[in-house]
């Protein structure tokens, strides 16, 4: 009854937005890379927050805020490294390669360091009490939001990618021109995609991990420095928000609001996906992307801000079908 | 009196005495800006306490729902910004609480089968989801919010009158501590403590768990939703800000330093950081900055003690009890203590080497 409800609904879902689609096909196909290229976005950060929280248990409130930090930190350094050219708020930027990659790699780092300083200090010696893990996050959140607003001012600001990177690529079809970065995020998303799968599934330490997230006391009893492991995985996923940060920073902006906003994303995709589960956060990234994009144009006129009941919508549908996730186990 | 309730009923008396006579004890301003303020953001952190304490769902949905009954309130009644409808503004009132409840109960019912940690991801990402809502839906609010929200006559001017509202919300939070304490010892109370403690035995003893955790979640929503309401009297305005994240962590900032098991912990939390506040910003020193004094404080009181001030003036107690009569104190203080793994905030459980 209910799985039938739920099956009915995708198939209205499936059948307004293919009719819409077919009456404009233009904007279907500009919609439908906007969705793709976003999933690509939030895939990178939610990827950051699943692995935290599949080994530790961590429930990282602070992975939006190291989102946001990582956008500002890496703005401020093309800032400077470009002498204003590449940030200056009128027309062309003259960014070099140097002065988007240095940020990008420069400020992902530093983000990750941020995440690793934080577990060895307040998360390590609390495991395996989740709630007061969440709380301590939640706290160093406080912390971030307040500072970045001290030093980073309340203004959206913009990353320039390197003017090397065309402006646009033709796409071939009905005509259409896309911007070309957007398509370069989703093919980065899909590399950290690939080198997670490959470090996850083909290395020793892959094979370490996921032995972690099934039952790390018989890890750590079988001689591996669980510890060590820990660290480094929590760097990791520190360092995917940020460089989801820089990315999102280039491809869109980074505000002062981000870090609300990428926890929300993070949380959905994971709860979606389902929490640990990597392809679950990029089933989950793919869904929340398309919905997000596809809702601001294919709801009935007038009622496109409504769009947030349909991500709440899609949170309940597959929480009522699969209360772990689409890919979720029992812990 | 024996010495050992004195030291439990004195301190209580004392409260009670400075309450009745508040207005009376402090300043027009600081009656409003901080005890009425305190009062209603101690009945929305006491939902939160009520559910993590006795049900065992720590839940960061609170201040959703206390904001669908404020905007629901608010929306209903003759005010600037929001929908066009003018109706009375008891029946808004009620109407608020019931929207509050309804959503409530349909949430609890869709997360009422995951626990723990999942169970606060759940009702964080619905909390956020609620604040975009009406941030973006300009027809019921957008970020100005809605204004001027015309309140019953019995509240009068909260800027003229602040005694008035201050003993609504007195009376308010009296009921709900009591009703909640009430509902403890009934059959239902007990049920829920069950489902705190064992979901999986409970199960086998006949309950119907998602059940008792989606009433529970809808009585929780009654709570915020009383908080929500006053809210709304207290500020003759609400808007999407005022439902932020920020507030939701304020709230557990509240319920944390009051101590997330006891429920008169929500109002002492809520008074400690509203006086806070209220200290704070009129200091030069911390100047604008006031969010990371909040912030390193939280970290210090979760690092510190994870019963909150509440467990501090717990421990306090059954010592000074324990000199005097050390044979009952120590059962005294042991009320709602959950044991569910995994939802356990303070530092008792066994660690695993």
């Amino acid at each position: 009854m209910l799985r039938g409800l739920v099956a009915a609904a995708l198939a209205f879902v499936v059948a307004w937005v293919a009719y819409k689609a077919s009456q404009d096909p233009r904007v279907a196909v500009v919609v439908g890379l906007n969705g793709l290229t976003l999933a690509g976005l939030y895939f990178v950060v939610a990827s950051g927050f699943t692995l935290i929280f599949g080994l530790m248990r961590v429930v990282n409130m602070a992975h939006g805020s190291l989102y946001m930090l990582a956008g500002f930190f890496a703005f401020e350094l093309q800032d400077r490294l470009s002498g204003g050219e590449a940030t200056s708020a009128f027309g062309s930027s003259e960014a070099g390669v140097g002065d988007w990659v240095i940020p990008l790699v420069v400020a992902s780092l530093a983000v990750g360091v941020i995440g690793l300083v934080t577990q060895q200090l307040f998360l390590r010696w609390n495991q395996g009490q989740e709630l007061r893990q969440a709380l301590i996050t939640i706290a160093i959140s406080v912390i971030i939001a307040d500072q970045a607003l001290a030093h980073f001012g309340g203004v959206a600001q913009e990353l320039a990618p390197p003017s090397v990177f065309p402006e646009s690529v033709d796409l071939h079809v009905y005509g259409l021109s896309y911007p070309f970065f957007r398509i370069f995020v989703l093919l980065a998303a899909i590399a950290v995609g690939l080198i997670l799968w490959a470090v996850i599934k083909q290395t020793r330490y892959g094979m370490i991990v996921r032995a972690g997230v099934d039952d790390r006391h018989m890890v750590s009893a079988l001689g591996i420095n669980i510890q060590l492991v820990f660290a480094g995985a929590f760097f990791a996923g520190a360092f995917l928000a940020g460089l989801g940060g820089v990315l999102g920073g280039t491809m869109i902006s980074v505000d002062k609001g981000n870090d609300t906003q990428y926890l929300l994303i993070a949380l959905i995709v994971v709860i979606i996906g389902g929490m640990g589960s990597f392809g679950g956060a990029a089933v989950g990234a793919l869904l929340l992307g398309l919905v997000d994009s596809l809702g601001d144009v294919y709801l009935p006129e007038g009622y496109t801000n409504y769009s947030v009941l349909l991500i709440f919508a899609l949170l309940v549908l597959v929480l009522a079908v699969r209360p772990l996730g689409l890919f979720g186990r029992p812990a | 009196m024996t010495a050992e309730r004195a030291i439990r009923l004195g301190p209580a008396a004392v409260v009670v005495l400075v309450l009745a006579f508040a207005p009376l004890i402090f300043s027009d301003f600081y009656l409003s800006a901080v005890i009425t303020k305190a009062l209603w953001l101690g009945i929305a952190a006491v939902s939160l306490i009520f559910l993590a304490g006795y049900v065992g769902m720590v839940s960061l949905g609170q201040v959703a729902l206390y904001g669908i009954a404020g905007f629901t309130m608010a929306n209903f009644v003759a005010a600037d910004g929001g929908s066009e409808i003018a109706l009375n503004p008891w029946v808004a009132t009620f109407l608020g609480l019931a929207a509050a409840v309804a959503l409530g109960f349909f949430l609890g019912a869709i997360a009422s089968r995951s626990y723990g940690i999942y169970f606060l991801m759940i009702t964080l990402a619905f909390s956020v989801l609620v604040y975009f809502f009406f941030a973006q839906v300009t027809q019921l609010s957008g970020f100005g919010g809605v204004n001027n929200v015309d309140l019953p006559s019995v509240v009068g001017n909260p800027l003229q009158q602040p005694a008035r509202l201050f003993y609504i919300a007195l009376a308010v939070s009296a009921v709900v501590y009591v009703g909640l304490r009430y509902i403890t010892r009934t059959p239902l109370g007990l049920a829920f403590q069950g489902v705190r403690d064992d979901p999986a035995r409970m199960r086998a003893l006949g309950y119907n768990v998602p059940l008792l955790r989606a009433v529970a979640f809808a009585l929780g929503a009654l709570v915020a939703g009383l908080a929500g309401v006053l809210s709304v009297w207290w500020n003759t305005r609400i808007s999407p800000g005022s439902i932020s994240l920020s507030q939701t962590i304020d709230l557990l900032v509240i319920a944390v330093i009051g101590g997330l098991y006891r429920l008169e912990g929500a109002w002492v939390g809520a008074v400690v950081v509203t006086a806070l506040d209220n200290w704070l910003r009129g200091l030069d020193v911390v100047g604008s900055r006031f969010n990371t004094v909040i912030g390193v404080i939280f970290l210090a009181i979760v690092l510190i003690s994870p019963g909150g001030l509440m467990g501090i003036w717990g421990s306090l107690t059954t010592r000074l009890q324990s000199r005097f009569a050390p044979s009952e104190a120590a059962e005294e203080e042991r009320e709602a203590v959950p044991l569910t793994e995994g939802t356990h905030p303070a530092g008792e459980r066994p660690v695993v080497p």
